[in-house]
């Protein structure tokens, strides 16, 4: 690799070609504040507020998208930058919504950071230009006179989602981020999945609030409330209380809910056991008896719509299970009920999920046993933490408390349903030993880790050569579906997760602020999975005891009518 | 559709045309304007997100999602016509027609709107009538210019 030497500030330092200057910078521990750029997916170097100036260079250049040359001597801080940058942000300022104190991203906003650390004292502009109402059509609440105009979530929605539902419409003053004909984003192909809102650098973008109804429900007498907590949770809550990412806070959590007023703390980690039990049966019968393959895991709702709205071929594919938040729902309002002596219209479900698609997928239609819907209110990690603050808790003093039986018990399985690869690894496990009549040790599925956007691997069990494939980010599942669809790539079994990563890194987790570090934060939170999986007592999905009571005291066999009419759905082509 | 169709063939059904087969989309739909379904069934036939088709379409004040009249008067909203000008002559046009900007005439020969630069910044302020361009204007001109279309209803 060809070397450049650069002067930044005074300091030398040299530099693979092709480096930018921002890049250098860091090097040298010099940072440099950007807004409009996140690495390799919005480079458009627009905003300008990450400008220096370069000797011999005329005007003021952005960092971020220019590159070094042999002998460049840049300054990062001068008055002239330094004047720049506060011009920048003013004009910035000008047309943003600055009602800090009311907002969602409040204390964690990127522009607040910047305003504050690059001396802006006094905002002499107002601009007014009204940029139109707030979307409250779906789960994903958008507001466009806080929006900056960074294009982050324009870039992340069509180049890592493939869904492009929003884009900049209009020009100069009136300029804003919109769907098609400024319909909402409900009456489009939005497929929930909030990674614009982890995106967004201030509160333009957010999740639909739903801690007052729960609250409301934790106040009523006569309700009997239960909590889930998704796998992807527990490893992610304590970044909002000052823990590092990947840490994992479940006893906390346990404890912090009580405290909330929860009449019982399960996990979806039990009925992420329970859907490998479905999910695999399901498999091994397309296998045997020539059903369609390869077969989809179902767990993502924002993959779901996605599909719904793209795929129509592969509806068929996709696996009849519902998810695991469903599936809890479901248990929670029948056999739980008859377990705890109380009326199941009483039973108020709670989910709180890393995810912004399973506010979606709540509310869908077909999500109802008996006119009773499986899951009654949806919060995200994040307004967790909200409420938790809200209630006074002192989060981080708190003891560690345990689950509630009889659907808080969990396998290793259940718990890395959470990352990308996780649900194919809990598959396998429980279908290894079903096929072979054993239960094997070997159950470290390597080849389907790792933050990879696409992973394929063979596995042989009993004979039988079990060819599976794993994408995360809906962008990649295009990819790999094309490739099937082709008939380039051919497989038994697909895991897909919406968001990249996995649910660790779902629209509803704790914002990454420091967007350099979104690949960090990604391992670590699934690290921390990864060592509930290797503490568990049982590690495989059909070994949870609580499970094989359900089976053994209610539900009969995976697959059976009851099974059937409580666990599993159906797709619509949309 | 079938309309649309010879359009998209015409330009080899590419995203690189969008532009000009939006144009002559437009000039078929005897609004003045592009419907709805048709930047719908473009988006769809080109394998472009409706967000993006509908973010070229605004980004033109060529183009138009509503129903226009016959004639766009455009009115340059630039700084050099700006300081040239340009808000009289949007007064008096917005006096002659009954008009805001955004808004059709009653009987549906004019639609008044104001359009980032044109490239007459030599002969600002300077108006857009559908294609051809006028400048060195006066609001007394300018009148004089809006009744020989008139006249020719």
């Amino acid at each position: 690799m060809e070397m450049i030497n650069v002067t930044i500030d005074g300091i030398a330092v040299e530099v693979e070609k092709n480096t930018t200057i921002l890049e250098a910078a860091k090097k040298l521990n010099i940072n440099i504040p950007t807004l409009c750029f996140m690495k390799g997916v919005n480079e458009p170097g627009s905003c300008r507020v990450c400008v220096v100036e370069v000797e011999g260079w005329r005007g003021l250049h952005p960092a971020c998208v220019t590159k070094v040359s042999e002998g460049l001597v840049v300054k990062t801080s001068t008055g002239t930058v330094r004047e720049a940058r506060k011009n920048i942000l003013e004009l910035i300022m000008s047309n943003h919504n600055r009602e800090c104190l009311s907002c969602s991203r409040n204390l964690r906003c990127e522009l607040q950071t910047l305003c504050n650390d690059n001396g802006i004292d006094r905002l002499p502009y107002n601009g007014k230009v009204e940029k139109g109402c707030i979307d409250t059509s779906g789960p994903i609440v958008r507001d466009p006179n806080k929006c900056v105009l960074c294009g982050r979530c324009v870039s992340v929605c069509s180049k890592i989602q493939d869904v492009g539902v929003i884009d900049y419409a209009y020009r100069g003053a009136h300029m804003t981020v919109t769907t098609a004909y400024e319909e909402g984003l409900a009456g489009h192909d939005c497929i929930n999945c909030g990674q614009c809102i982890k995106a967004c650098p201030v509160g333009a973008l957010s999740e639909r609030d739903d801690t007052a109804k729960v609250w409301k429900a934790l106040e009523n007498q006569d309700l009997h409330v239960v909590v889930q907590t998704a796998p992807a949770v527990r490893v992610a809550l304590g970044e909002e209380f000052g823990y590092a990412p990947g840490t994992n806070v479940e006893g906390k959590m346990v404890t912090a809910l009580r405290r909330l007023g929860f009449d019982r703390v399960f996990d979806t980690n039990f009925s992420a056991d329970l859907t490998i039990i479905e999910e695999g049966n399901e498999l091994l019968d397309r296998i045997k008896n020539g059903g369609k393959l390869p077969m989809i895991t179902s767990c993502s709702p924002g993959w779901i719509k996605f599909c719904e709205h793209n795929y129509h071929d592969f509806l068929e594919n996709l696996s009849t299970c519902k998810s695991p938040q469903q599936m809890f729902g479901a248990v929670a309002k029948s056999y739980y009920p008859i377990k705890a002596d109380v009326d199941p219209k009483n039973v108020f479900v709670v989910s709180v999920m890393p995810c912004t698609a399973k506010k979606y997928e709540a509310d869908r239609e077909e999500m109802q046993v008996d006119g009773l819907k499986d899951i009654d209110a949806v919060i995200t990690t994040r307004e967790l933490a909200r409420m938790i603050r809200q209630a006074g808790i002192k989060f981080n003093e708190l003891e560690d408390g345990k689950r509630d039986s009889i659907l808080g018990a969990y396998s290793g399985a259940g718990t890395i349903f959470g990352n990308t690869g996780g649900v194919m690894e809990a598959a396998l496990r429980t279908v290894a030993d079903k096929l072979t009549g054993k239960s094997l040790d070997a159950i470290d599925y390597t080849a389907v880790r790792g933050l990879a956007g696409i992973k394929e691997a063979t596995v042989s069990i009993a004979g039988m050569d079990i060819k599976v494939a794993v994408a995360n980010g809906t962008g990649n599942a295009s990819k790999l579906l094309d490739r099937v669809k082709s008939g380039e790539a051919g497989y038994h079994f697909i895991e897909v997760m919406g968001c990249e990563g996995g649910c660790i890194n779902g629209g509803g987790q704790p914002i990454i602020k420091d967007k350099n570090t979104t690949d960090e934060v990604k391992a670590a939170r699934i690290k921390g999975l990864y060592d509930i999986d290797k503490a568990c007592v049982t590690r495989k999905s059909h070994e949870n005891p609580e499970i094989q009571k359900l089976y053994a005291e209610y539900l009969g066999e995976a697959g059976d009518h009851l099974a059937h009419k409580l666990l599993h759905t159906h797709y619509i082509a949309r | 559709m079938q309309k649309v169709k010879e359009v998209l063939n015409r330009h080899g059904n590419s995203k690189d045309n969008l532009i000009q087969v939006m144009l002559e989309l437009q000039n078929l739909s005897g609004t003045n304007s592009l419907p709805h379904e048709w930047v719908e069934f473009v988006a769809v036939e080109l394998d472009m997100p409706l967000s993006r088709v509908y973010s070229v379409i605004t980004f033109y004040s060529m183009f138009g999602t509503e129903p226009r009249g016959k004639y766009v008067v455009e009115v340059c909203k630039s700084a050099p016509c700006h300081v040239t000008g340009a808000g009289s002559l949007l007064a008096m046009l917005e006096k002659e027609l009954q008009v805001k900007p955004g808004q059709t005439t009653e009987d549906g020969v004019f639609t008044l709107i104001q359009s980032a630069c044109f490239g007459a910044c030599d002969i600002s302020p300077a108006i857009k009538i559908g294609d051809k361009v006028y400048g060195n204007l006066t609001p007394e001109k300018l009148s004089h210019i809006v009744n020989t279309y008139r006249e020719v209803q």
